[in-house]
C-alpha cells in the first residue's frame, strides 16, 4: 500500500489587486510507497514548491486531497518533516536544543532526548558543535543539523524543498551523499523536490518531472540505478543516459516557462 | 575617512570624550569669557559647586532617589501590563483587532497634558506621577511590542509546525524567544521616555524630585542648580541605558553576530 497518496491535488492563488488568479499547479496525482525516495523535479515557478507545502498541510489545496496512510491531512504535524530551502533553525537555539525542538513538543523525557539528540548529531557529522548557536555555523553545517531535527522526530514521511539549494556545489554533493547515506540505512520515506537534475537521478528511485506553470506531472521515471551509490556513479554511463533523457523534458518546460513570462 | 569602515576602540572613545570635553571648553569660554549673562547661564565651575551643595548640603540625594523610583515604578507597571498584551495582541489577530484601533488613538494623546487632569484625581503624591509615565509609555509600547511579535520570521513559525508544535507552543516557544531581545531593545527606548514624562511631571507640581528642586532654583535664579539636575538626569539615563545594554546582551548572546 502506498504510504503517502496526493489525489487530484490542484492549487489556484488569488488575483492580487483584482488581478486574474494564479493557477499554481494543475491536478496532480502521485503515489509515494513506503521506505520510497521520490524526486520532483521541475524549473523554477512550476509550483513543485507548492505541493511539497499542501503534503505538509502548511497550504491548503484548492481541489484534491492528500492522504497519509489512509488518513487525510489537514493541517501540518509531527508525521511530516520538512526541510526548508531558507535556514529555518531556530536562532535561540543550540544545534542540540533546536533537534530537540519536536521532541520537546512530543513531551517526551529529557533522558531520550539526550540519546535520540546524540544519535542524530552524530549521523550528521556535528559532534563537537552541540552547544553552537545557529549563527556560528556554515550553511552546510545548518542545514545538516535542520535534517538532524527533521529526523529526530521519527516522521513517517521526509519532505525535503530544495534543501540544499542555498548551498555551493561541492558541499552540496557532500550533503547529498550524507542523506543518501541515511537513507539506505535507515530506509525513510522521502518526497525531495529540486531542480537539480544530478540531485534528483543521484538521489531519488523515482523522478516525477513537473511542467513549467501550471505545473502538473508528465513524466514518472523510475531510476534503475544500484544501491548503495557512490558518487561515482554520476560519471557512469547508465546516469548519463537518464540525464540526458531528464534534460530534454526539463529544457522543454524551463523554455515554455521563459516564453511566458 | 572611507563609508562604513570601523573605527578602532582607543580611537573611539577618545573622539567620544574629545566632544565632552571641546563641550565643555566653550560652555566655560562663553560664560567665563564675559560673552553670556552670568546670572542666566552659570559657567561651569560654578555649576558644580553649587551641585556639590545641593548635595552635601541640601540633600539632593533624596531627589534623585524619589525619581529613580517614580520612573522606574511607573515604567516597571507599563512593562508588566503593556508586554503581555502587546504579545497577545502581536500573536492572535482578532485581539489585535480589538485593541489596535483605540491604542493607535489613546498613544497620541500627550501624556503631558493628562497632567491638570491626574493632579485634581490624584493629587501631587507618587501614584500621579506613576499614572503619567504609565500613560506616557504604555501605549507605545505596546503597538512596538504587538508589531515585533506579529514580525515574527513565518518560516520558522512553519518549521516549528511541520515539529508538530500546536499553538501553544507556537506562541511560548518561538514568537517569545524570537521576539524576546526586540522587546527588551524596545524597552529600554521606552525607558528614556518614562524619563521626560517624570521631570515634566515634577515640574509641574511635586514636593520632591529633580524636577522638583529645579523649578525651585528657577525661583531663586539659580542657573547653576538647575544645570546640575539636567545633567544628573543626563547621567543617570547614560548608566541606566547602558546597564541595559549589557544586560540584553548577557540574555540573547545568540542574536548577536
Amino acid at each position: 500500500m502506498s504510504r503517502l497518496v496526493i489525489e487530484a491535488v490542484s492549487r489556484i492563488f488569488h488575483g492580487v489587486r483584482g488581478g486574474p488568479p494564479t493557477r499554481a499547479l494543475e491536478p496532480t496525482s502521485l503515489a509515494v510507497a513506503d521506505n520510497d525516495f521520490i524526486g520532483v523535479l521541475g524549473p523554477s515557478g512550476c509550483g513543485k514548491s507548492t505541493l511539497l507545502r499542501i503534503v505538509a498541510g502548511l497550504d491548503v489545496p484548492t481541489t484534491g486531497r492528500v492522504l497519509l496512510d489512509g488518513a487525510p491531512v489537514t493541517g501540518p504535524g509531527a508525521d511530516r518533516g520538512m526541510v526548508f530551502q531558507s535556514y529555518t533553525l531556530f536562532p535561540w537555539l543550540t544545534v542540540k536544543d533546536n533537534i530537540c525542538f519536536g521532541l520537546r513538543e512530543k513531551g517526551v523525557p529529557a533522558a531520550e532526548q539526550e540519546r535520540v539528540a546524540a544519535h542524530y548529531i552524530a549521523r550528521v557529522g556535528l559532534e563537537g558543535f552541540e552547544r553552537h548557536y545557529p549563527k556560528m555555523l556554515s550553511g552546510g553545517m545548518q542545514q545538516r543539523t535542520a535534517l538532524a531535527r527533521a529526523l529526530a522526530n521519527e516522521p513517517k514521511i521526509l519532505l525535503l524543498d530544495e534543501p540544499f539549494g542555498a548551498l555551493d556545489n561541492q558541499t552540496r554533493s557532500l550533503m547529498q551523499e550524507l542523506l543518501l547515506g541515511i537513507w539506505e540505512s535507515e530506509r525513510k520515506t522521502v518526497l525531495f523536490v529540486t531542480h537539480d537534475i544530478d540531485e534528483a537521478l543521484f538521489l531519488a528511485n523515482r523522478v516525477a518531472v513537473m511542467t513549467a506553470r501550471p505545473g502538473r506531472i508528465k513524466t514518472d521515471l523510475a531510476i534503475d540505478l544500484p544501491h548503495p551509490r557512490h558518487y561515482t556513479v554520476k560519471t557512469s554511463p547508465e546516469f548519463s543516459a537518464y540525464k540526458a533523457r531528464l534534460t530534454e523534458e526539463i529544457r522543454a518546460e524551463s523554455i515554455r516557462a521563459a516564453a511566458m513570462r | 575617512m572611507r563609508p562604513l569602515v570601523p573605527v578602532a576602540t582607543g580611537a573611539k572613545v577618545a573622539l567620544g570624550v574629545a566632544f565632552f570635553v571641546l563641550f565643555f571648553a566653550a560652555w566655560a569660554a562663553a560664560t567665563l569669557g564675559g560673552y553670556v549673562n552670568r546670572t542666566f547661564l552659570a559657567d561651569p565651575f560654578t555649576m558644580v559647586t553649587a551641585g556639590w551643595r545641593l548635595l552635601t548640603v541640601h540633600g539632593f540625594y533624596e531627589d534623585i532617589g524619589v525619581t529613580i523610583w517614580r520612573v522606574f515604578g511607573g515604567f516597571a507597571l507599563a512593562a508588566a501590563v503593556g508586554v503581555p498584551l502587546g504579545i497577545v495582541m502581536g500573536a492572535y489577530k482578532p485581539i489585535e483587532a480589538f485593541f489596535e484601533p483605540f491604542i493607535s488613538f489613546a498613544r497620541y494623546l500627550p501624556a503631558s497634558g493628562f497632567i491638570p487632569l491626574l493632579i485634581l484625581w490624584a493629587g501631587i503624591g507618587e501614584t500621579e506621577k506613576l499614572m503619567v509615565i504609565f500613560i506616557g509609555s504604555f501605549f507605545q509600547l505596546v503597538l512596538m511590542v504587538a508589531v515585533t511579535v506579529g514580525g515574527t520570521r513565518r518560516d520558522l513559525v512553519e518549521a516549528a509546525y511541520t515539529l508538530g508544535a500546536r499553538a501553544s507552543g507556537i506562541v511560548r516557544r518561538v514568537l517569545l524567544p524570537s521576539s524576546a531581545p526586540v522587546i527588551a531593545e524596545t524597552l529600554r527606548l521606552v525607558l528614556g521616555w518614562a524619563w521626560t514624562y517624570v521631570i515634566v511631571a515634577e515640574l509641574i507640581g511635586a514636593s520632591s524630585g529633580i524636577g522638583h528642586m529645579i523649578t525651585d532654583s528657577q525661583a531663586l535664579l539659580d542657573t547653576g542648580q538647575i544645570i546640575f539636575g539636567i545633567v544628573v538626569i543626563g547621567i543617570i539615563g547614560l548608566v541606566s541605558d547602558y546597564l541595559f545594554k549589557t544586560l540584553n546582551r548577557r540574555l540573547f548572546p545568540w542574536s548577536l553576530a
